[in-house]
């Protein structure tokens, strides 16, 4: 796949093959220590920061023109942010890309891990802003390092406890600290917890890539990854009272969609290819059960108190 | 509360420090310093600014790696150690989170200041395995009383504490895991008079209380009257005069102890 496959000055998607190097260096490294954060010589992208670079270039390190490729923000894959991402890889990576989760070699996503359980061989690159979970309460980055280093996880229940002394529960719900393979801290951000049991024991390989920060990280297929708590506030996911008023998932991430000025609302998934897919009554009838498995709740506390 | 030094007898050593020197390139910050503290022993470190207290509080701390000599403590399970010979960084961490205190002039440099005061009096806890949030606030509200801040300000933020609060909140953080030797540098130095004093009631009767050993600097002789068992008199980085304390400020022998004495009685 090093060969230039398209017809503009670029190299096959973009970057040239020695920052690919360097970028799979990264990612073997981040593959063989699950959760730790590998620092890389990132690049600038022709998009600005904001818009996914370090998932993009994590993307353009691992696609190969047999490659086919979904793009999701939220859970849509028709955002401008998606649709710019989708286009660029068309235009320099030669490759396939589609809307359908189960179609996908490669899935880039901005905040969700799809509702169709991921499957083997297939890879999710996550594009994140803020890869340090020690950040909130650490700033100087040689302490949150040792932190890691000497496993001093402390400070993460901390920041749970403060949520639950100013909110009454753990009011996290997005960039839920997870632990992964019982040693690594590690920030799943900008996620909601929502999809955090997903991504335990996930048969896909979950790449990670921080384009301002300069981070790339990973978990393996099959890696048990546990979300943080208390014994008495353990971890639980979030739930509506509503069913998707589309195809009436039940156990689906739902987005509030404003109807009108007159107040009007409804709530329906936010995985547009889950919801379409129901509606057209194409869903495989495995995942109804897979994804009930998956929102059973995993905890630490439950976990150690066996 | 019972005392925590129940290891060792009392005519044990629980710190001991040879030949301690502390050069900063060629300048010297301490020098050829040797003593042993006891359990349940107070020390004071006095001397004028820049005579070298804090560094000598910094190396026994193992916060500063001394250039020459050693600092053995006692452990509670594998004995005496020393800090740099025989423990590793991970080990020297875990024991200053929980069998060490040290508490810092500014309460901002010992405080975390973005999270409640149960938070800071929690972390150590959580830091040493703690995950029963009912738990931890229970018994961060207990230290609150402990150290007369009013247990309504479990969840208010420490800068909306007073300077004296902020120190009494950081003596608290500090002393949750039932620490055996606390460090403490100059802990009154930037309070007010009478805040002072109602500090140094409550640090003595916690001393006495939880049995501490402790070691703690200060320019204030009065404050190391007060609290200190035994004082060392310090002067350009050298330990020139040590003993128990009433002997040191009533009958100094040294010429600069007894300019130092006779100068706050003129003061
Ligand atoms: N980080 C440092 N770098 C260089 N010199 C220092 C440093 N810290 C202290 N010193 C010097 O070491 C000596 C002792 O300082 P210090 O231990 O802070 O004294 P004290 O606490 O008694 O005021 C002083 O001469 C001071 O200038
Ligand atoms: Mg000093
Ligand atoms: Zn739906």
């Amino acid at each position: 796949m090093s060969q230039s496959t398209t017809a503009s000055s670029y190299n096959y998607a973009y970057l040239d093959e020695q920052t690919k190097r360097m970028i799979r260096r990264a990612l073997l490294k981040a593959v063989a220590i699950p959760g730790y954060q590998v620092p890389f010589a990132g690049r600038e992208m022709p998009m600005p920061y904001g818009w996914g670079t370090g998932g993009v270039q994590v993307t353009a390190t691992v696609i190969g023109p047999s490659d086919t490729l979904k793009v999701i923000d939220q859970g849509s894959d028709d955002t401008t942010n998606a649709v710019s991402i989708r286009q660029f890889f068309e235009k320099t990576a030669d490759i396939d890309t589609t809307e359908k989760t189960k179609d996908a070699t490669v899935i880039q996503t901005r905040h969700r891990i799809p509702e169709e359980t991921l499957t083997e061989g297939q890879i999710l690159v996550y594009q994140v802003p803020i890869p340090e979970p020690l950040r909130f309460l650490e700033p100087r980055e040689t302490e949150t390092r040792k932190m890691h280093a000497l496993e001093e996880y402390g400070l993460m229940h901390v920041k749970l406890y403060e949520d639950i002394s100013r909110h009454g529960h753990i009011a996290t719900t997005y960039a839920y600290p997870v632990k992964v393979n019982g040693r690594y801290v590690m920030d799943p951000s900008p996620t909601p917890k929502f999809d955090n049991p997903k991504m335990d024991n996930c048969a896909a390989l979950q790449l990670f890539g921080a384009g301002r920060e300069k981070r790339i990280y990973a978990i393996p297929p099959y890696t048990k990854v546990q979300s943080l708590d208390f014994e008495d506030h353990p971890f639980e996911i979030q739930s509506w009272d509503q069913d998707c008023a589309l195809c009436g998932s039940t156990d689906s991430f739902l987005d509030e969609v404003i109807l009108d000025d007159k107040g009007n609302r409804m709530f329906v998934c936010s995985d547009s290819d889950y919801c379409q897919s129901r509606q057209d009554g194409s869903m495989p009838s495995s995942v109804e059960h897979t994804l009930s498995q998956a929102s059973q709740m995993q905890s630490v506390n439950s976990e150690a108190s066996k | 509360m019972t005392s925590s030094n129940q290891t060792l007898s009392p005519e044990q050593t629980l710190l001991s420090v040879k030949d301690l020197t502390m050069m900063y390139g060629s300048r010297i910050g301490c020098q050829n310093i040797s003593f042993d503290l006891r359990p349940g022993e107070v020390l004071g470190i006095v001397g004028e600014s820049g005579s070298g207290k804090s560094t000598l509080l910094n190396c026994i701390s193992a916060q500063l790696k001394p250039t020459f000599g050693s600092v053995s403590y006692h452990t509670r399970h594998d004995g005496s150690q020393d800090l740099f010979a025989d423990m590793s960084e991970p080990e020297r961490r875990f024991l200053m989170r929980t069998d060490w205190a040290f508490v810092h002039q500014n309460p901002r440099d010992g405080l975390r200041m973005g999270v409640s005061a149960g938070a800071n009096i929690g972390e150590r806890l959580m830091a040493v395995g703690w995950r029963h949030y009912g738990n931890i606030r229970d018994t961060a509200t207990d230290w609150l009383g402990k150290v007369e801040i009013s247990t309504e300000r479990l969840d208010d933020l420490p800068s909306t504490f007073s300077g004296g609060m902020q120190q009494r909140l950081q003596i608290a953080r500090n002393l949750v895991t039932a620490p055996r030797l606390v460090f403490m540098d100059e802990p009154t130095g930037g309070l007010d008079v009478s805040v002072q004093a109602k500090l140094l009631d409550l640090l003595r009767g916690l001393v006495q209380n939880l049995g501490l050993s402790v070691v703690i600097v200060t320019h204030d002789l009065a404050v190391a009257r007060l609290l200190s068992h035994r004082l060392m008199v310090m002067k350009n980085g050298h330990v020139v005069e040590s003993g128990l304390t009433d002997q040191v400020l009533d009958d100094p022998q040294d010429p600069y102890t007894q300019l130092l004495v006779s100068s706050i009685l003129q003061s």
